[in-house]
């Protein structure tokens, strides 16, 4: 591997910024595809930087489609940031760990999130927005805003709409969701913004218990990063 | 970090970083394929230096040895390498993959500065 292209897939690292790197398995010439570019001496075909990118979103590293070329996929963690320390994220965290996401849960009242309620779970009792600013979401994070109140709510969706996160969602009846979109819009944000918004949260599974309404939040999580939308039953 | 993160991996190329910083000579092995029952997924990395300091693995520790040799044979002459370890390969139950599995590992040089 060229130093060059050593430091730069640092960099990608550390702007925590999705990148793979190709390398020819016959020769050993090496390039690296981003999000929105390439660089290095391989020379990559149209087809090689898709297969990359397909890779890249569904973190599967791997020899190529061609036989060629190895795909070495480097993404930031999956995160996600849970705003409500209510029962639902009891359920939703331990699932949400299991399939790979690290897992932080805000609530500025603390007898929500105690350690008791969530062990093992990162706890955050800071007001959400200054939560979110401080975790810096990016296109791997995903934000679920449970609390049902708007004045933790709003101010959490604010930051998410302004930020990369690939998934977004809120919990609420369709009224309640209604209302909440009114109230966005006078704050300034438009259909655009709320395209990236599923509300309510999750997949119309029939769910009623917290387990089965967060089943229905992770499957649609799922569904959107894997770019699987429109959804189809499964095969 | 949440400390329920099924997936946390070392850092390998952070220390490799740090390792670079320190002049050290490096080469970075890295399963690029799997069959049957390999402990370690596609795109673990096995770190080594010319001394033969190791960071992270490519295996249940089976292959290690092996790959270490390549590794510091990378190191000296530049050249990437393609190693295959299985069994259905005789040189592979010499170095003992017997947990039944198959990999391929790559082996390449980190270019200095």
């Amino acid at each position: 591997m060229k130093a060059e292209l050593f430091d730069a897939l640092m960099a990608y690292r550390e702007a925590k910024s999705p990148v793979a790197m190709v390398t020819r398995l016959e020769g050993g010439e090496q390039a690296l595809v981003s999000v929105d570019g390439t660089e290095g001496p391989l020379a990559l075909t149209d087809q090689l930087v898709v297969e990359a990118r397909t890779r890249m979103r569904d973190d599967r590293s791997g020899i190529s489609t061609d036989g060629a070329h190895f795909v070495h996929v480097h993404n930031p963690p999956l995160r996600m940031i849970v705003v409500g320390a209510v029962h639902i994220s009891q359920m939703l965290a331990p699932m949400a760990a299991l399939a790979g996401y690290a897992v932080t849960i805000v609530d500025p009242r603390a007898s929500f999130a105690t350690e008791d309620r969530f062990p093992g779970v990162d706890l955050s009792d800071d007001w959400p927005d200054e939560a979110l600013e401080a975790l810096k979401p990016d296109s791997r994070t995903a934000i679920v805003t449970l609390t049902h109140d708007p004045k933790l709510d709003d101010p959490a969706l604010q930051v998410a709409l302004k930020s990369d996160a690939f998934y977004i969602a809120c919990l609420g009846s369709k009224r309640t969701h209604a209302r909440r979109l009114e109230r966005l819009r006078e704050d300034g944000f438009s259909d655009r913004d709320f395209a990236r918004l599923h509300g309510p949260a999750g997949l119309d599974i029939g769910a009623v218990s917290p387990a089965e309404i967060a089943i229905s939040v992770l499957a649609e999580m799922t569904a959107v990063k894997h770019g699987a939308e429109p959804l189809k039953a499964a095969a | 970090m949440n400390k329920y993160d099924p997936r946390q991996q070392d850092d390998i190329l952070g220390r490799i970083a740090e390792w670079r910083r320190d002049g050290r000579r490096i080469a970075v092995a890295t399963v690029v394929k799997t069959w049957g029952s390999s402990p370690r997924p596609v795109g673990s990395q096995l770190a080594i230096d010319d001394s033969g300091a190791m960071i992270g693995s490519v295996s249940g520790g089976c292959i290690e040895g092996a790959v270490v040799r390549e590794a510091m044979q990378s190191i000296q002459d530049g050249q990437p390498r393609m190693l295959d370890f299985g069994v259905s390969d005789e040189q592979a139950w010499e170095v003992g993959l017997a947990c039944g599995g198959e990999v391929k590992v790559y082996v390449e040089r980190i270019e200095g500065q």
